[in-house]
């Protein structure tokens, strides 16, 4: 049995979205970290996460968004999450991500928002 | 706990392609055991944070080594208790940093501990050096 995990990378208005699908835990959050660390050497710096199809995820999912949210931020762009079934919202409510990433409802929210707020500034 | 208690015990090696399966039994039990399904979800996240830290950092990714998940329930309380016989790290002893300090810093350290203790009514960890050690957490049930 493996866990049950897709990962698809698109271009959407010149935004990079990053689409993860099933459970994202300690087995399969390195093929995100992977994806990420790509998607910035491509030089981009403008990352939707689509968590639309997420049906869980764990601290180590978790990681990858702190990991390297910073080290985007500093060079002009952000890492902004969409999508989030109830379940995946409680978890990341529950380290007060909220504080700290943009978290929208849909994917259309979170290209508006970049286009509204390209970094995020608390 | 009061009551018949009702027992369940899952050994798997411990590699973290099996945290999904560990995550089945924790639900099942859950089910079982009458919790609502947000607290079946919470227990579900506590279990795995509490498994795979045992695979990355007492058993140091060692596959051939065994991972333990014992759940007794009753109608009042669901205990789950994991198990390993690696190096004894008492995850309760990793200090609490802000969610922004640990960015800024680039760590996540942590974050798996804090995610239990958050979700569970109760966590303990005992230890034996050269035995085993446990991570006992406690959920109780509330009943409509």
């Amino acid at each position: 049995m493996t866990s049950s995990f897709k990962i698809e990378t698109s271009l959407h208005d010149k935004l990079s979205v990053i689409a993860l699908e099933g459970h994202v835990d300690a087995h399969t959050a390195p093929r995100f970290e992977e994806v990420v660390v790509a998607e910035l050497a491509a030089g981009r710096r403008q990352i939707i996460v689509d968590c639309t199809r997420m049906t869980y995820i764990s601290s180590a999912g978790l990681g990858v968004f702190m990991s390297y949210v910073e080290e985007i931020r500093e060079q002009g762009g952000d890492l902004k999450i969409c999508g989030a079934i109830p379940k995946v919202q409680s978890t990341f409510e529950i380290l007060g991500f909220p504080e700290v990433f943009d978290i929208l409802p849909d994917l259309e929210a979170a290209v508006r928002r970049f286009r509204d707020v390209p970094v995020r500034e608390d | 706990m009061a009551g018949v208690e009702r027992r369940f015990l899952l050994t798997v090696p411990s590699s973290t392609e099996n945290l999904v399966l560990i995550r089945e039994f924790v639900t099942t039990v859950g089910q079982q055991a009458g919790l609502e399904e947000a607290d079946v979800g919470r227990l579900e996240l506590a279990v795995d944070e509490a498994c795979a830290n045992v695979m990355e950092h007492a058993y140091g990714h060692d596959d051939t080594q065994e991972v333990v998940v014992r759940a007794t329930f009753d109608h009042e309380t669901l205990h789950i208790v994991v198990e390993d016989t690696g190096l004894g790290f008492d995850p309760g002893a990793v200090p609490e940093e802000h969610l922004e300090h640990l960015i800024a810093s680039r760590k996540s350290g942590g974050l798996g501990m804090r995610l239990i203790k958050s979700v569970m009514d109760e966590v303990r960890y005992e230890f034996v050096p050269g035995h085993k050690n446990e991570l006992h957490m406690l959920k109780r049930i509330r009943r409509p």
